[in-house]
């Protein structure tokens, strides 16, 4: 069957099943491989894309289901928080292999989009859906820290 | 289980004397090449030196190409290298750009490892040498060329990020590079390699890393590639290890719209589709009838019992110094622990996958590859062609801990029996995290028993240490060299040669058979002997009512590095000061490997049968730290790796089958209970150890060390368990 999806920001048809979900449709259908594939069981996060603002585990959500919604991949990622976090992540040399981190720069983006001043519980609670198994953590929750004061000082100026 | 058997250590011999030669066939570019291979030629441009080694390359338009033999998987030997070759060429850090070499021993082998490939935290160690006399001869080459168009003497020619000056005149790598390339290339021993002193590179903080695109989605990954008319496969594997295929039947995959393929391939069927979701489906139609009368049906209950019941008796002797034995039969006040540890899986991000065209006798084959040389040569033998027509490109991998260098090359022999069968069609084998996770090829399950007695000093006068599991050498194609007498090294590392000055000792191994896939895992035997020998003596000091970090300090005498790591974090954790509150406690470990030493202090609360790590203060003593912050990083990440494993992560059997299969049932570490890490390099000058492994195996002892000053409890089981 033929779905419209609104991908960053440009409309695609895709002609796949109702049922594959959205990650794949994305990855092998419409060529945006940022986003990864890690557990297909929105276990670990590295799929994660922003769908209507909110962090989604798209290895999970049928295509049919992301119709008429605004679905925002790495590739896509321009709000001023999503540009704060990967700059902090520049400063914080955050990646070691980097699989993770499309997932976990999406999941940081739509935690300072909502809060842009978290707690460490609240950077917890958000960030624990995604899986790092190269043990970047500390460095992901300095990366939201120094993203949350550049947000601020952008705010205040 | 496979059978192949490769000696490639014969056909790469490193030699002692390294070549330089310009690369004539670049054309402008000026290819600095290090042979190592031909032991027989003279030094210096010889021409039976058919086989270059090119890690650098200056193009007119000022780009330092820098060629990585080894893998990245994040722990960072992009940057690490990169930063050798900058030091000795006085480049501009920017104009830096890394790419992998091909697959190609004789041109890009490492003596480390005596083949092309990645392992042993041995990249930068490794290359520290070799890259900065690559960066070094390169350099000369270029002041050669700006002497000579200037005409002046090389000795006034200074240059300095990445521009050569000489009074008011300069020129940029770019501008000289076809004249350097006319030069001829220095011999080794002319080379001046730069004093600690002079560094600006090596050990800089600030360098920014060279193994770009993880923050904007655009690094490739084995998952992203995508070919013209590449097709996905999907593997079902027999759900005990060993059972094979009796029969199937494939008519309701084959009905699905975009399923092209589903046949039987060692082990197993593959299911061949236009992409993945579609072969996953089409996958989970199928109906299989498995032969299992030859698979391991074994619970892991009943496999650890039997370790259990094992090491009660003499195994063979792997270490024999004084006389343990007598000693400890003769005393009755034995000190005794038995240590037990579970199947792990390596459960690296990226599930593992590979890409891979056959087409007669040539294959190409695309994908995080982590041992180049045996890939190469297994699929070789698999097609009975030559090394030479299969060509691997390697591309960053999504993690690995071990599980890439798969000893059998599992993976990558499963990709090209599918890409063998569909002939000119590149084929992209995707396994899934079940896939990965019940697969198998694990860090093996052992049992350990460390019984001692103290002299009248308390201190331990005799050890007897037996272990028994599965060597993860047998039967691989570097069992010749692992395994002596019966004896695998890698079963004891560790705990073989202790560093503890204890004057009698007997270390014995019993090598299990159990029919199950097993390899090396992220520190490899360390992952258990640290924990055995560390909890051990923690033991020992608290019998003994000493405090844990002077009682090892004291058994370390004449052991100058780990007193030097010793006194070096009880000064930064300030652990002479520490009282223990309710609850509340500190605990400590150390352990020496990869030529590396690395102690950690843990502060850990404990609330009824729950325990919470705190924080984590680690020094690391690497010799040189050529990144510290790729060594910082890589300690970090280990600590997360070895804490994962200490609180949660184990695969168990039950009759053969796999209980865990994904991330709900595998539970690693999240953020929710990360400590606080902080951690703290012991300066040193000497030549640079490994990183990407040694600070994996010292935090579960660590932890399990506060909790028995805490509880009473000595926990010698991993996962830890308070209940
Ligand atoms: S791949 Fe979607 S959560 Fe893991
Ligand atoms: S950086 Fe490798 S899994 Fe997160």
């Amino acid at each position: 069957m033929v779905y419209e999806l609104k991908v960053n920001g440009e409309t695609f048809e895709v002609d796949v099943d109702g049922d594959m979900p959205l990650l794949w449709v994305v990855r092998d259908h419409l060529d945006f491989t940022g986003s990864k594939f890690g557990c297909g069981l929105a276990q670990c996060g590295a799929c994660t894309m922003q769908v209507d603002g909110l962090a989604t585990r798209t290895c999970v959500l049928p295509v049919s289901s992301a119709v008429g919604r605004e679905i925002t991949t790495i590739e896509g990622l321009q709000s001023e928080a999503g540009k704060a976090v990967q700059a902090a992540w520049e400063t914080a040399q955050v990646p070691q292999c980097g699989y993770c981190q499309s997932g976990q720069i999406m999941s940081a983006t739509a935690l300072l989009e909502q809060n842009s001043n978290p707690s460490d519980r609240e950077i917890e609670t958000a960030m624990s859906g995604n899986i790092c198994r190269c043990g970047t953590y500390p460095r992901i929750k300095e990366g939201i820290k120094l993203a949350a004061q550049a947000i601020n000082a952008m705010e205040v100026a | 289980m496979n059978s192949h058997r490769f000696d490639y250590s014969a056909k790469f011999v490193p030699s002692r004397r390294q070549f330089l030669k310009v690369s004539a066939g670049a054309g402008l570019a000026l290819g600095l090449n290090l042979g190592v291979a031909g032991s027989s030629a003279q030094q210096g441009n010889s021409d039976s030196l058919l086989e270059y080694n090119a890690f650098v390359s200056i193009s007119p338009d000022n780009i330092v190409r820098v060629m990585i033999r080894n893998t990245e998987m994040g722990q960072g030997p992009y940057t690490g290298l990169a930063t050798c070759i900058a030091e000795e060429l006085d480049a501009d850090w920017n104009q830096i750009v890394c790419e992998h070499a091909p697959a190609n021993t004789e041109k890009y082998g490492n003596a480390a490892l005596g083949s092309q490939g990645t392992g042993g935290s041995s990249s930068v160690p490794g290359g520290y040498i070799e890259m900065r006399e690559a960066g070094a001869a390169a350099k000369a080459m270029l002041v050669a060329a700006a002497a000579e168009q200037w005409n002046v003497p090389e000795t006034e020619i200074e240059v300095n990020n990445g521009v050569l000056a000489h009074g008011n005149r300069t020129s940029s790598f770019g501008e000289l590079a076809v004249a350097a390339a006319r030069q001829s290339v220095p011999s080794r021993d002319s080379l001046q390699l730069k004093s600690a002193g002079e560094f600006k590179f090596i050990g800089n903080e600030e360098l920014s890393r060279k193994d770009i695109g993880k923050n904007d989605g655009t690094a490739i990954f084995t998952q992203d590639i995508k070919l013209p008319g590449m097709l996905t496969a999907v593997v079902v594997h027999p759900p005990r290890f060993g059972g094979k295929v009796q029969s199937f039947d494939a008519s309701d995959a084959l009905a699905i719209d975009g399923v092209q393929h589903v046949f039987d391939i060692e082990d197993g069927i593959a299911v061949v589709a236009n992409d993945y979701w579609t072969a996953l489906k089409a996958k989970g139609t199928l109906h299989v009838e498995w032969d299992d009368s030859e698979a391991e049906h074994r619970s892991t209950e009943n496999i650890l019992q039997q370790y259990h019941e094992i090491v009660q008796t003499p195994g063979a002797v792997a270490e024999s110094v004084g006389d343990a034995d007598s000693l400890l039969a003769a005393s009755d006040d034995v000190h005794e622990l038995e240590f037990e540890f579970p199947f792990l899986s390596h459960a690296q991000m990226e599930p593992l996958n590979c890409v891979a065209m056959v087409d007669g006798d040539r294959a190409e084959l695309t994908y995080g590859c982590q041992t180049q040389t045996r890939d190469q040569e297994v699929v070789a033998e698999l097609l009975g062609t030559d090394v030479s027509k299969v060509s691997i490109k390697t591309v960053f991998a999504g993690g690995g801990f071990g599980r890439r260098a798969n000893p059998f090359s599992d993976y990558v022999l499963e990709t090209v029996r599918i890409a063998q069968r569909l002939q000119g069609t590149p084929i992209k084998l995707v396994w899934s995290r079940e896939d990965d996770m019940e697969a198998g090829y694990w860090r093996p399950a052992y049992v350990h028993k460390l019984a001692a007695t103290l002299n009248s000093d308390n201190n331990p006068e005799a050890l007897q240490v037996r272990v028994a599991g599965q060597s993860i050498m047998e039967g691989t194609a570097l069992a010749e060299r692992a395994i002596v007498n019966g004896i695998d090294h890698s079963s004891m590392e560790g705990l073989v040669g202790m560093t503890y000055a204890i004057p009698n000792r007997q270390v014995e191994l019993h090598t299990t058979k159990v029919g199950i896939p097993v390899q090396w895992f992220r520190s490899v035997g360390n992952t258990r002997t640290a924990f055995s020998k560390e909890v051990f003596i923690d033991h020992l000091a608290e019998s003994a009512g000493e405090d844990p970090l002077n009682y090892r300090l004291k058994l370390f005498a004449g052991n100058a590095k780990e007193t030097e790591v010793l006194n070096f974090i009880a000064e930064k954790s300030d652990w002479r000061n520490f009282t223990a509150s309710a609850g509340k406690g500190r605990g400590l470990a150390i352990h020496s490997s990869f030529g590396s030493t690395v102690a950690q202090v843990v502060d850990v609360t404990v609330d009824g049968d729950n325990f919470t790590v705190d924080r984590v203060i680690a020094a690391v003593h690497v010799g040189t730290a050529v990144n510290p912050d790729i060594v910082k990083a890589q300690a970090e990440g280990s600590i997360v790796l070895g804490l994962s494993s200490a609180l949660s992560d184990q695969v168990t059997l039950t009759d053969g089958l796999v209980d865990q299969n994904n991330f709900h049932t595998y539970q690693v570490l999240r953020m929710n209970r990360m400590p606080e890490i902080e951690v703290h390099i012991v300066p040193s000058e000497a030549m640079p150890t490994g990183i990407g492994e040694p600070a994996t195996p010292v935090i579960a002892p660590a932890v399990a060390n506060v909790i028995a000053a805490a509880t009473g409890k000595r926990l010698t089981s991993l996962p830890l368990r308070l209940a």
